[in-house]
Order: C-alpha cells, then structure tokens, then sequence
C-alpha cells in the first residue's frame, strides 16, 4: 500500500542480503503473491486464526482506568488474549501455512522475549514442521519459562553468545543458518523488518489487528479514536495496530519505543529518537549505531524491545510525520504493567507496558466522549518474575 | 591503483587472501599485508570489521571483535593501507553499513586515495548494487560481484556487467574452514563464462594448498580468508613466519594448478 518501488517504502527498505539469499527472497515473493491472492489460502489462514488462535480479539473498554486517568475512553486491543499470549501468533501461523504451502518443512526463527519463538514453535507444531529457534544467551536467562515453553512444544532453541547475546545477535545468526540451509527450511522472521519481503508479508499477516478495531471501534463509539498506541521494537504489532488507520487522517498514530535508561543515555532502544540512518539485516531504515557505523549495543528492560533497528515502514511513516514514535523509560513501563495490572486484573506484557504508560498521558488530552486504543500486544506471565527482580525481590521462574 | 584484471594477465590462476583490519593491531596488519603481496598473494583483500558480520563464520566473526576492540576504525585503516607501497591490487571487504554511514562519496574519494582498487561487499546484492557501482566507478573503484550456489537464473543480470572478477561462492552458508563444496564449480563457471570473460575466482572454505589448487583448476582464482585469519588469531603479532610459511606453499600450488 505504500510501496512506491519493489521492496520499498519511501527510501526505506531494500534487499541487503548476500547474493546465496536472493533466491530464496524471490521465491518467497512469488509464492507470497500467489498464495495471499488465493481464496483458499485465505480460507485456511481464517480458520486458523479464528478456531485456533481465537480471533477477533476483543476491543476492551478499561473502564477503570479511564475513571482513574479522568481523560478520553480507553480502549485495549486485547492481543494478549490470542493463543500463546501475544500478536506474534497472527504472523507465525500465516508464514508457517505459507511456507507448508512452498514445501518447506523446517522453520527457523529469532526471538527476544521469546513470543515470537513460542508463536513459531506453536505453529509448526500445529502444521507437523520441524522447528529451530535462535535466540540470545543474555534472553535465554531473562525469558527462561518461554525457553522451556518452546522445547515443550518439540523446537530446538539454540542460545545464541555472539555480539552482545540479544535479539539483533540473535537476528544474525538466523540468517547465518538460513544461508546454509535454504532447500527446506523457511526463515519465520518475527517482525516488520528484514529484506523485502518481510516487512510487507509481516505487515499484512499483522493488519488483522487494525482491521478488526477499527470495526469494533466504530460499532462501539460510532467514531474512530482520537489516537492509537503501540509498542515498537521491530514494530509488527505497531503496523498491525496502524495499518487500516492510516488513511484516517485524523487518527494520531503513536509508537512507544524502549528508552531503557533513558534517551540521553548509551541504555537505550529507542531507534527513532537516538538512531541515523543505515543499512542492517537487510534493510535500509533507522539504527542505533556509534560514530564510526557499528551497531550500538541497546538496552531495555523488555526482552521484545531491546532491538537496535526499526522497520523500514515506520522510519517513512515517521519521515513523512503520519505517526510519532515516543520513547517510555523502564521505569514508566514497570509503573504501568503494576497500575493495569491493579486497576484492570491484566497484566501486560512488559513491552506493551511501555504503550500503557504512554497511553495515560495521551488519554490525558482529550474528552469524555473521545476514545484512544492502545494495542496490548501480549500478555505478562512471562515477565512476573523479572519485574519482581528489577523491584529487588529474588524470585526466580 | 593497479588494475584487478593485472593478477590474472596470461591465463594465470590468482591466489586472493583476506585479513582483517586491526587483527590484532594496525601496525601487525600492515607488516602482515606486506608479507602477503611478498609471498605470493595476487590479490589482498583487506577486511574493514563490522560489529555484526552476517555473511562471516566465527574465525572471522572473532578476528572482526578484536579489531574493534582494539580501535581499528575507518580513517586509521584507509591511512595504513594508503601508506603500503603496492605491489599488487588491494580491495576493502566489508558491510553495507560502515560504507553507507561514511558516505558513498567520501568513502569511495578515500579508496582511491589510498590506492584500493575494488570492494567486496557481500550484504549488497546485484539488486541494491546500482548506486554504490555508480559512486564507486566515479572514483575509478571497481565493485565485485558474487555468485552463490543458489544463484542459477541470476547468473545473467548479476555477471552481465561484473568488473574486476567475480566472486564465485563455493558453499551454502557462512564464511569457514569446510571439507566439502557445494558448488558444481565446473559447471557454474562454465555458465558465468557463456555471460562474460571476467575472471572467476572461487572462495569460502578452501583452507588448504590442495584445496586451492583444486579449486583453481576450475576456474581463475582461488580466495583464502578464515585460514589465513586463523593463523593470525593462533600466532597474534608473531604471526610472521607461519604466515609466509603458508601463503608462500599456498601461492605455489595455485600457480601451478592445471
């Protein structure tokens, strides 16, 4: 939809994969336009989104923690309620179904928290395909419940102790492995980025998002929101919550990236606010890097958000100022996954905390009658015991 | 510069070997680039480090890691290699990203400056490639192209307009020490050779002068990176000897491969 050339969004995006790639990104191309053209694929696809991941999700009215904001309606796209917890499942069971489709029998994935992994591995069980997640050594131990969730579901997790032992790290030996192995294997890349066609493949599989909130939105409020919410790393749940309100003028499209620390600070992820142009794991789009053109290590407190790049559609939508990207601190999110938690009896991911936090004072701007909705793209199990540890009490999961 | 196709005059096979930058010092890298083009090394490739290397297995990831550990950074680099009086034709390997940061333009100007005649730069494709060849050949720089196992139908656009030579990919995966080759080297140069008459050279895993030699024979070249690499991580500012020691019996098995 805003693809002016192949692959591209704006100047954004691209192809920076080694020539051994190339093949398998063209035939991921084509089968991708075939198959998302195709009624039974769709068909399919529904299905499974529907009777196995339980969609649409519902569009919650917080009706408390409006009262205690005392500014619009709040709205939460509850993603977390999808099976395995989080949006990632709508991307992992449409790339899984395609790459069945391709006749491919082995997925490979990276993941941070590790929702995308357990999306993954969740899917490829379902679909009878081997699975192989990489993820960072420094994640492992952070998300160690998800690691177990992953082997439980039959995935091979390897901890990855390269670079600096997160998700970019974790990134990098993804598409190591998939150079050496393409015949059969479908690289399940996890969010909006990477060479094209990532970012539009993952975008569409995410748009369901939007597409049912701006139903539900309309059936519930007769009006659109004032704004819409979401958390960034990669930015697929953003998309997804942006994508069908793009054309909606009106509609404030805000990005919550992980300060960490803080901006002003080397603790940080929030590409947008600290990042300059680059070209990284086959993309050209906005990095954290340092004077000399090296990847910057980044730090968060969320496991999903400690990325140092952003998709190549949300660096065109922030360069053509359609949506804002604002960083929220560790310390705001932690504040807001205890507040919802209290006020709503949900806990929230820790990387949909960081939307949360931001969402209270954005909420803070406008009426009664006027609404926002904030995607709460997954839920917080995973992180109870290290928001306990970053509160200093020793529980371990 | 000197000219890339020079290493290949008369039909003769070229040996190109690959260091990193900074491994373990600058001042280790340029005796040990000397020692190259003194022991039989037709083409040096002087690895610039990244911080994430995708297309590298671990010898080089590490050799990269303590490159930048030690500070090896671009304007230090382009000033060790532009004071190296050359003997044969040098080219920078590296990443999009340190490229695209410097600035196309400036970084290319530098290239030419100190006498780098070419670059490899394995994260830009045939596809992405239009604007860096455009820069690079307004400085006289020539950009290699590679050829991967998977390439097939996409040997015609990406070699239609290769310079210098091009980089035949031996195997799947990752730069490393590897026993076997994927590649049908044979045959994918004889599909290259119906496109164009640049010279081929064939790397990724090729560690021994046997194994050079084979490799050789089926084409124009044979590339040596991670074993070279290996002996400078082994060895570190002593590496001296067994370097010459290897390139040198590397060097004559390529030369004399038939």
């Amino acid at each position: 939809m805003n693809i002016q050339k192949k692959g591209r969004f704006g100047a954004f995006g691209g192809q920076y994969v080694p020539e051994t790639l190339m093949s398998a990104l063209e035939e991921l191309e084509s089968a991708y336009a075939k198959y998302s053209a195709d009624e039974q694929f769709r068909g399919e696809l529904k299905y499974l989104l529907d009777e196995y991941a339980g969609r649409p999700s519902r569009l919650y009215y917080a009706a408390n923690l409006t009262r205690l904001v005392g500014g619009c309606k709040i709205y939460l796209k509850r993603e977390d309620l999808n099976h395995t917890g989080a949006h990632k499942i709508n991307n992992a069971l449409g790339q899984a179904l395609l790459a069945k489709k391709m006749g491919k029998t082995r997925l490979i994935a990276e993941t941070g928290a590790g929702q995308h992994g357990v999306a993954t591995a969740t899917a490829a069980a379902l679909l009878g395909m081997e699975c192989e997640i990489y993820m960072g050594e420094e994640d492992t131990k952070r998300q160690a419940l998800n690691v177990y969730r992953m082997k439980l579901l039959g995935a091979k997790v390897h901890a990855v102790t390269s670079g600096t032992a997160t998700l970019k790290d974790a990134v990098n030996e993804c598409m190591r492995e998939w150079t050496n192995r393409i015949s059969d294997t479908h690289y399940c890349l996890g969010s909006v980025m990477g060479p094209h066609p990532f970012p539009t493949i993952v975008r569409d599989f995410q748009a369901v998002i939007s597409q049912e909130a701006r139903v539900q939105i309309l059936q519930k409020e007769g009006r659109l929101p004032s704004a819409v919410v979401a958390c960034v790393g990669g930015g697929s749940n953003a998309i997804g919550a942006f994508c069908h309100f793009i054309g909606d003028k009106g509609v404030r499209l805000i990005g919550c990236e992980a300060a960490g620390r803080g901006v002003d600070t080397l603790q940080t992820a929030a590409t947008v606010s600290v990042g300059r142009p680059g070209i990284f794991h086959g993309m050209y789009s906005l990095f954290c890097q340092d004077d000399h053109g090296q990847i910057a290590p980044v730090y968060s407190i969320s496991a999903g958000l400690d990325y140092p790049g952003v998709g190549p559609e949300h660096a065109y939508l922030h360069d053509i100022g359609r949506a804002e990207y604002v960083p929220v601190t560790d310390d705001e999110a932690v504040e807001a996954f205890g507040l919802l938690s209290r006020t709503e009896g949900i806990i929230p991911a820790i990387e949909s905390a960081h939307a949360v936090a931001y969402a209270l004072k954005v909420a803070k701007e406008y009426s009664a009658d006027e609404n926002i909705i904030v995607c709460l793209s997954g839920r917080g199990d995973k992180d109870v015991a290290a928001i306990a540890r970053y509160k200093g009490e020793e529980i371990y999961d | 510069m000197i000219d890339i196709s020079s290493a290949f005059t008369g039909g003769k096979k070229a040996f190109v070997g690959f260091i990193t930058a900074g491994d373990p010092s600058l001042d280790d890298t340029e005796r040990y680039l000397n020692i190259m083009q003194n022991s039989g090394v037709d083409i040096i490739e002087v690895g610039i480090p990244f911080s994430d290397p995708v297309a590298e297995g671990e010898v080089i990831q590490r050799a990269d890691a303590r490159a930048l550990a030690a500070g090896a950074y671009l304007d230090d680099i382009f000033a060790m290699v532009g004071g190296i009086e050359k003997k044969v034709p040098f080219l920078f390997m590296t990443y999009a990203n340190p490229v695209c940061f410097y600035g196309y333009a400036s970084f290319f100007a530098r290239c030419k400056e100190a006498g780098v005649s070419g670059v490899i730069i394995p994260d830009i494709p045939y596809e992405e490639s239009g604007e860096v060849k455009e820069v690079a050949a307004d400085y006289g720089v020539t950009v290699i192209d590679m050829v991967a196992p998977t390439s097939e139908e996409r040997i015609k656009k990406v070699c239609a307009g290769s310079l210098g030579f091009i980089y035949l990919v031996s195997s799947m995966g990752v730069t490393g020490v590897r026993d076997k080759f994927d590649a049908d080297i044979s045959s994918v140069y004889r599909k290259i050779r119906a496109v164009t008459d640049t010279p081929v050279c064939v790397g990724f895993g090729i560690s021994t002068p046997e194994s050079a030699a084979r490799m050789a024979a089926q084409c124009d070249g044979a590339i040596i990176g991670s074993a070279i690499v290996k002996i400078i991580e082994k060895y570190g500012s002593q590496a001296d000897e067994p370097l010459r020691k290897f390139l040198t019996s590397v060097a004559s098995a390529v030369h004399s491969a038939r």
